[in-house]
């Protein structure tokens, strides 16, 4: 029947191409991964990561950037992770479904859609000009800290949310308050979790770049404070990518960036698998 | 002499939202006797033994009216707070919930709570482990998790859990559902023990745990506290047919 | 009592700190639109969103041709993006043995945290020249910018497309091969519309991280000025344009890029929300 032989073919043919869709597609990306590693790895001596950059990343290695890259990290997340922990356990241990949660929730919502660009312009008028604090670790990374809030937000609920509900009734049932219920009931079995929330979050950190030029500047002079100015990984191989500067310095830039985030990303999955498997 | 009663529950009417779960109970409790509370399902009898340590506080669209007094005192009165009613009340639920600690910490976090000197911790825990017949079988592995007891085991544990704050009411909602006979029947000779310290008001698993352990007894039926009396007469000869037909099994 | 003001004390901090995402939300909105709105109303609104011409120098702020480009290149990427997403997803949840998807979902996940840097170099070192040899014009396209966008927007697409797909009931795909329908036509007539708002979401989502994008767009673009009049056609978003010329902007320039950035702010806005609005409805 000439129906059912056409709904074979289009049976067949559907099955086919999507195949195909889906081989190519996950071929061309780690295609892309490929061509950056097999032209950077070579360039990944000891020297790189402990020398420099001297002549504006022509020669020498990536060590300022390494440290800036940390030190912007470090300050989001000693920013982030007070403000956001508290905010979920405020959330989920406070208060109930409510105008107030929902208002709360809407504007983390909200605050994960926004491009890193506006963070960058919003970075640069607050903190930079208006706080006075100037193209520093100090801007870039609070302008970072609120770019990883709503990760932390969210991560840690989850987290607060798989606690067993007995936990919480035992604690209280025993003469505990709300707060040392949630401090040495809830908190600790959460931790993994929030860990978690926290390195997917140094994940992002390192591969932020719209933002970062525009609040913690572009210098290449070894950080002494807080309030001086920063290159990190991210931005130093955009620079060299775009103006041309090395080629070679910025595969080698591009390959570690790739490395270091493959590595946290794969730990971060590691830690919630075993997260999850512990749970149940 | 007739002695003052440890719990008095009078009209106490409670509702989740617009649900009525208990109606108009009067209740004495005496110092030091077992009482049981027994009847068929959602009759309020965990709702009832909740609201005598006011965990029922913690459940959104929760309201009573009437009082619960304890040794005299309202309950309910701010200036008591519910975190000191709670450690003189104490509770133990129906599925063990070990906290996920070790065996020590699970016992000390009351005391702990309550902001007991860590010296005294080492002391009551042994005494806590001892009244609940735990601490022969858990002495030699008090750091290793709570969670790697067995279901008797870690019931008994929660009682240890209660007793470490020495309250002075227990309240146990059929502690031995889901155990063992053997551990039942362990568990059930520690109640008996605990009496002399503890007043203890229980929701027996079924009427032959509560004609074996209690010294007065309550059947709890739709919400309304139908009879009381001590268990040798209101198992044998009982009062109203309600209660005579729940306990011949006509119904369940 | 003191323990009662203790715990009183720590609710009310608690709320506060619930309230930093709002407070940095309202902070942001009034810092960029305090700088862009006034400029907005100072040459207007019709010049600023329809004239033709950015020319900072000489004070002609005209943004519709990163309007354009914006658009052009978001419609590429989602005219790549939403066919190889849905392709991937449905391949994920029907064709891939569970052994093997555990493996595929976290390599997704591992391809949505390379940085934009990476795919824009990539773009710019090996698509770039491919497309100036065999398609013509400079390379640096809003043909080449879609294709790396596209790329760059899968993993949203890809996972969260599969993930509704996953939800559905499996009753659904056992009623339709009950009926008679192949395995094709059980997902493209009855899997597919029933998991349409989850991927509608997905889309949005996606539209909403490709309007966003900056860096890799920057390195691949072009950055031509005028109005684009074809795909090989080296163009400027919206974003591209903040951050190509923030860097040594001032005073009416730099106040035109945040006016640039207060546009892109409120199409963000309008795309997220109603994303969330879509989600919602569908968790409920």
């Amino acid at each position: 029947m000439r129906s059912n032989r056409l709904r074979f073919y289009t049976q067949s043919l559907a099955k086919i191409l999507i195949w195909i869709a889906a081989l190519s597609t996950i071929a061309v990306m780690i295609l892309i991964l490929f061509q950056i590693l097999a032209e950077g790895l070579p360039i990944l001596r000891l020297s790189f990561f402990l020398e420099s950059p001297k002549s504006m990343g022509r020669e020498g290695g990536i060590l300022t950037t390494i440290i800036g890259t940390i030190a912007l990290t470090v300050v989001a997340i000693i920013v982030a992770t007070p403000l956001g922990v508290g905010t979920a356990i405020f959330l989920r241990e406070y208060t109930r479904e409510s105008q107030v949660s929902r208002i709360i929730r809407f504007g983390t919502d909200c605050l994960a859609g926004v491009p890193s660009i506006i963070f960058g312009l919003f970075g640069f008028v607050f903190f930079v000009i208006f706080l006075n604090m100037g193209w520093s670790i100090l801007s870039g990374g609070l302008t970072l800290a609120a770019m990883i809030l709503p990760t932390i937000i969210c991560t840690t609920e989850e987290a607060i949310k798989t606690i067993p509900y007995s936990y919480r009734e035992v604690s209280y049932s025993l003469g505990g308050t709300k707060w040392q219920t949630v401090t040495r009931a809830i908190l600790p079995s959460a931790l993994p979790g929030i860990f978690t929330g926290i390195i997917l979050s140094v994940g992002r950190s390192i591969g932020e770049t719209a933002a970062i030029i525009l609040t913690a500047g572009s210098s290449l002079v070894m950080p002494n404070s807080l309030f001086s100015p920063i290159r990190t990984m991210a931005v130093h191989f955009y620079i060299l990518a775009r103006e041309g500067i090395s080629m070679e310095m910025a595969y080698g830039t591009g390959a570690a960036l790739i490395l270091l985030v493959l590595f946290i990303n794969t730990i971060a999955n590691w830690l919630l698998n075993r997260y999850i498997r512990h749970r149940s | 002499m007739y002695q003052e009663n440890k719990v008095v529950i009078h009209e106490f009417n409670f509702y989740y939202d617009s649900v009525q779960a208990l109606k108009d109970i009067e209740l004495n409790i005496r110092p030091n006797e077992i009482f049981a509370i027994f009847g068929p399902a959602r009759s309020g009898k965990t709702t009832l033994l909740k609201s005598l340590n006011r965990l029922t506080d913690l459940i959104f669209g929760a309201r009573h009216t009437g009082t619960i007094f304890l040794d005299g005192k309202d309950i309910y009165d701010p200036k008591l707070g519910h975190t000191q009613l709670r450690r003189r009340v104490g509770i133990v639920f129906d599925l063990p919930t070990p906290l996920p600690m070790s065996i020590f910490e699970n016992v000390a976090y009351g005391p702990k709570l309550s902001g007991k000197n860590r010296k005294y911790l080492n002391g009551i825990v042994e005494k806590a482990l001892r009244s609940a017949a735990l601490w022969e079988e858990v002495k030699d592995r008090l750091q290793t998790s709570a969670l790697r007891l067995s279901g008797g085991q870690q019931q008994r544990l929660c009682i240890a859990r209660v007793v470490a704050l020495e309250p002075e009411v227990l309240l146990l909602d059929e502690p031995c559902s889901g155990l063992d006979p053997i551990s039942t029947t362990s568990i059930e000779e520690t109640l008996v023990q605990l009496k002399k310290e503890y007043t203890i008001v229980l929701v027996p698993h079924n009427i032959q745990q509560a004609s074996r352990v209690a010294d007065r007894a309550g059947f709890f039926l739709n919400g309304e506290l139908i009879e009381e009396g001590p268990v040798y007469q209101i198992f044998a000869k009982p009062r109203k047919k309600q209660t005579e037909d729940y306990i011949t099994g006509r119904f369940g | 009592m003191k323990l009662e003001i203790k715990e009183k004390f720590i609710e009310k901090t608690l709320l506060l700190i619930a309230f930093s995402s709002i407070l940095i939300l309202a902070l942001i909105a009034s810092f960029i639109f305090g700088e862009g709105l006034p400029f907005i109303w100072k040459i207007g609104a019709i010049d600023f969103l329809f004239g033709e011409r950015w020319v900072p120098s000489h004070g002609e702020f005209g943004i519709l041709p990163m309007i354009v480009g914006s658009f052009l290149v978001t419609f590429g990427a989602l005219l790549l993006g939403i066919p190889l997403g849905l392709a991937c997803a449905v391949f994920l949840c029907e064709w891939t043995p569970p052994q093997a998807a555990m493996v595929l979902r976290p390599a997704i996940q591992l391809l949505a945290a390379i940085p934009s840097v990476i795919y824009g170099f990539w773009g710019l070192v090996v698509l770039v020249p491919l497309v100036r040899n065999y398609l013509g014009g400079p390379g640096l396209s809003i043909f080449s910018g879609s294709v790396i966008l596209g790329f760059m927007i899968l993993p949203t697409i890809i996972s969260i497309s599969e993930d509704s797909l996953r939800a559905l009931p499996p009753s659904y795909k056992a009623g339709g091969l009950a009926l008679g329908a192949t395995h094709w036509q059980t997902i493209w007539r009855v899997l597919v519309p029933a998991a349409k708002s989850g991927i509608v979401a997905s889309v949005i989502l996606g539209m909403g991280r490709a309007i966003g994008e900056t860096m890799a767009m920057i390195m691949i673009l072009g950055n031509a000025v005028k109005m684009p009049s074809s795909f090989l056609d080296s163009a400027r978003t919206l974003t591209t344009n903040i951050g190509i010329e923030m860097g040594y902007a001032s005073g009416d320039h730099r106040q035109a890029l945040f006016a640039t950035g207060v546009i892109l702010f409120f199409i963000i806005m309008i795309l997220n929300s109603s994303a969330i609005v879509l989600s919602r409805r569908r968790g409920s």
